[in-house]
């Protein structure tokens, strides 16, 4: 039933040949024994489930629906507790490194007086922030909650995609994943002894608390901060909201007077120490940063300033997880914590470097080819999917504005096995846990697992036909 | 609770109990349509259904013919009237979604699967669901979400920024449906006994889901008097306009001292309770039912600008 003829040139991370590895071993039975009418049934309560939690997501373009599901599937993703130990030290080594880096380039720019990263790619860039220059946050944290995107492409051969410094999205996922299928599965849970994820909202919770500004002198009022309800995220932030007992506010709930930020309340003002923004940073405030925009709470940048209020993510910390500077984030480690590091990146080629580019040129066919600003696998070249003609059109875009644009192998992700119509097959997977740095730096066992459900496909984003799985980690 | 999240939970019981507005007109145009067309009595009853909710002219240029099939178009399915009741339970949902976390599982439960299914019903042909099916469904998904309110929420403020709404909305359609049929009421000597007038203030009190009620309360002759009695100045009666103020003084007043706070809002409808109070159905009749009902509306109108200011503009310091 199990069909494995094709892909098989790439690492099953439940199947070595005929045998079931060691962490999956609690699954084989139960997939194999599940009726395909159980299964039906199981799916469709599962996709009623998320329907009348009410977890949709929107798709941005022409025809997309604002109310779609993202397709979830129930077969879970498995690691280890032995390789999740070694993935935890390498995404916090990971966060530490990034956190070092935006107090450093913010403040005195060491790492660029040291030759270790060109000036030019820290301070012409887009996402950095004059306007925040020595300005030191609350306990020197820039990046309170870092999603690094991860991928396999071996037992022990783990790669790191991109970081997210500013806003990683999907933890709600991973937090209903988790639910539903406890909620259907109550069985696999009692046999298999699986690491609770549930704790994260009270961990996100005291992370925030924990880098209220120095002047607050009682418990801190944290908020959420959201662009408003037609934004695809939505549902998350009003999830998180309610899972960390806070406030969800847009930003005309809330406004500046005298040294601190208030929100509207229907008993008054009420003070803010710390918002957890889930906005860009041009939008926090129309006097700092775009003159032009209704949006935006005028004077917040004044308060953070003095220290009168806490922002997470810290404005200007897009640097960070910029794709150019990416490169170097193996160097960071190196810089700032004097270590090597445990998670590597994926070799990139940066096509404003005329080299690079010249290969990149050349071998595009190979290569998948990416915006240096771009998000969602909107815009980027999958070369060994395209046509002639696409690489031939994309070729023209890279030569037209070569510093917009980075290349990396195309590797061999790993498979974990999803039901499909046919039954269980191998599908591409990635993996996105979530980091929070405050006052100390915590990750809950699991993450988001993204799926490709179309067979063959490298691409996991949900904007472009991707699906969630439950990620499990093994106590 | 921020001032934009009361708002919402506010439009939540508008919505709500505007949806239900729509469907007892909906329910007595059908009803009627059924009675023998004496005197071109049908015809005049889809009209003065319009006419209740104001609607007459964005009906008549999208429609024309107000004949059953266009009016339960326009007033269940239409999304372009934004009182239809489509449009009101979408809405209230959307409403709900914002504030998702203010709302308990039961509650956001309730608001979404009537949207879910109105999704559906769109997608159902139409000569599968009869006039009588779409009210019964609206009816039943109203007290769906009325009773997860009662039955679940938090007695805390936002409990009573849901009240709020449906008090003032339902003190309002209450004052608008009597306004529409006002004339029907008049005293005039040469109609009573007629037939006509029986049959017309049978249509007064369907259209406020009461007839069956009324007849328990008073029992005997139906009169005028004691029709407009019913829905103005009976304690008794779930709809009257005394019961809707008297609602929305419980829920100002639980809000004021949960707060520590009078507000003008809180003054203004004690005056509202108190006049009522004082008023009998002679003295209506006196100044005229008309300009009372326009009065009434006035001050609803009032009322709400009142606890805009207080609560949900978040300008109150």
């Amino acid at each position: 039933m199990f069909c494995s003829a094709f892909m098989s040139n790439y690492f099953n991370e439940m199947f070595s040949g005929k045998t079931v590895r060691p962490p999956y071993q609690g699954l084989d039975s139960w997939s194999a024994d599940m009726p395909q009418e159980l299964r039906s049934l199981k799916q469709s309560e599962a996709e009623a489930l998320f329907r009348r939690i009410g977890i949709t997501f929107a798709v941005y373009g022409d025809g997309g629906d604002p109310d779609r599901l993202i397709p979830f599937d129930m077969f879970p993703r498995v690691f280890s507790a032995g390789e999740w130990h070694k993935l935890e030290l390498g995404v916090k080594q990971r966060a530490r490194a990034l956190n070092a880096f935006l107090a450093d380039v913010y403040y005195r720019g060491e790492i660029i007086r040291a030759g270790r990263i060109p000036a030019d790619l820290v301070y012409r860039n887009e996402a950095f922030e004059r306007a925040v220059m020595d300005i030191k946050p609350a306990r020197g944290v820039y990046s309170h909650i870092v999603g690094v995107d991860l991928v396999r492409t071996g037992p022990d051969e783990f790669f790191v995609l991109e970081d997210n410094c500013r806003t990683p999205s999907g933890v709600s996922y991973m937090l209903e994943n988790r639910e539903i299928m406890m909620r259907m599965f109550p069985q696999l849970f009692r046999e298999n002894r699986i690491a609770p994820v549930e704790h994260y909202p009270k961990m996100l919770r005291r992370t925030l608390a924990s880098v209220a500004p120095e002047r607050c002198d009682r418990a801190p009022c944290v908020v959420i901060l959201t662009p408003g309800h037609f934004n695809s995220a939505y549902y998350e932030h009003s999830f998180l909201a309610d899972m960390m007992g806070v406030e969800l506010v847009e930003a005309s709930d809330l406004f500046v007077e005298g040294d601190f930020v208030w929100m509207r309340t229907t008993e008054g003002p009420q003070r803010v120490d710390v918002i957890y923004r889930r906005i860009d940073d041009a939008y926090l405030d129309p006097l700092c940063f775009r003159p032009d925009s209704m949006l935006g709470v005028p004077g917040l940048m004044n308060v953070y300033r003095s220290g009168g209020v806490t922002i997470a993510s810290a404005p200007g910390a897009g640097v960070a997880d910029d794709k150019a500077i990416y490169t170097f984030v193996p160097e960071m480690i190196r810089f700032y914590l004097g270590e090597e590091p445990i998670l590597n990146n994926v070799p990139t080629w940066q096509c404003a470097k005329n080299d690079d580019c010249k290969h990149v040129l050349e071998n595009l066919g190979d290569l998948v080819v990416k915006e240096v600003h771009g998000s969602g696998g909107y815009g980027m070249l999958v070369g060994p999917k395209s046509t002639k003609e696409q690489i031939a059109a994309f070729a023209d875009k890279i030569r037209e504005n070569p510093g917009n644009y980075i290349a990396q192998p195309t590797l061999a992700l790993s498979t974990c096995p999803t039901f499909v119509d046919e039954g269980i097959a191998p599908r591409h997977v990635d993996l996105r846990p979530y980091c929070l740095v405050g006052e100390s730096i915590e990750l809950v066992p699991g993450g988001l697992t993204r799926v490709a459900l179309t067979e063959g496909s490298l691409v996991v984003n949900s904007s472009q036909g991707g699906g969630v799985k439950d990620t499990w980690v093994m106590a | 609770m921020l001032s934009r999240t009361a708002s919402n939970l506010f439009w939540i019981g508008r919505y709500m109990e505007r949806a239900e507005t729509g469907a007892r007109l909906l329910n007595v145009g059908a009803r009627n349509a059924l009675i023998p067309n004496t005197g071109g009595g049908y015809r005049n009853e889809w009209e003065s259904i319009l006419a209740a909710g104001g609607h007459a002219n964005a009906f008549a240029e999208k429609y024309g013919e107000p004949n059953q099939r266009n009016i339960e178009s326009f007033m269940f399915f239409d999304m372009d009237n934004p009182a239809s009741i489509a449009s009101c339970m979408e809405a209230a949902r959307e409403n709900g979604r914002i504030v998702r976390t203010a709302l308990t599982s039961q509650v956001w439960d309730a608001l979404n699967s009537g949207f879910q299914e109105i999704r559906e019903m769109r997608r159902t042909e139409r000569s599968k669901m009869s006039i009588s099916d779409l009210i019964d469904w609206t009816h039943s998904q109203a007290a769906l979400v009325r009773g997860a309110i009662d039955g679940t929420q938090l007695r805390a403020d936002g409990f009573d920024f849901l009240h709020l709404g449906y008090a003032l909305e339902r003190a309002d359609s209450t004052a608008r449906l009597l306004d529409v049929k006002y004339y029907v009421l008049l005293p005039q000597i040469d109609y009573v006994g007629s037939g006509f007038d029986n049959y017309q203030w049978e249509t007064v009190l369907r259209a406020n889901s009461a007839h069956r009620a009324f007849h328990w309360a008073y029992g005997g002759e139906v009169t005028p008097a004691k029709i407009a009695d019913f829905l103005i100045l009976n304690r008794k009666s779930p709809r009257s306009l005394i019961t809707s103020a008297e609602n929305a003084m419980h829920h100002l007043d639980r809000l004021s001292r949960a707060y520590g706070r009078g507000t003008e809002a809180r003054t203004r409808v004690r005056s509202i309770v108190g006049e009522l109070a004082e008023t009998t159905i002679e003295d209506i009749f006196d100044e005229g039912l008309h300009e009372f009902l326009t009065r009434v509306i006035g001050e609803v109108s009032i009322l709400s600008g009142l606890i805009h200011a207080a609560y949900l503009s978040g300008e109150m310091r």
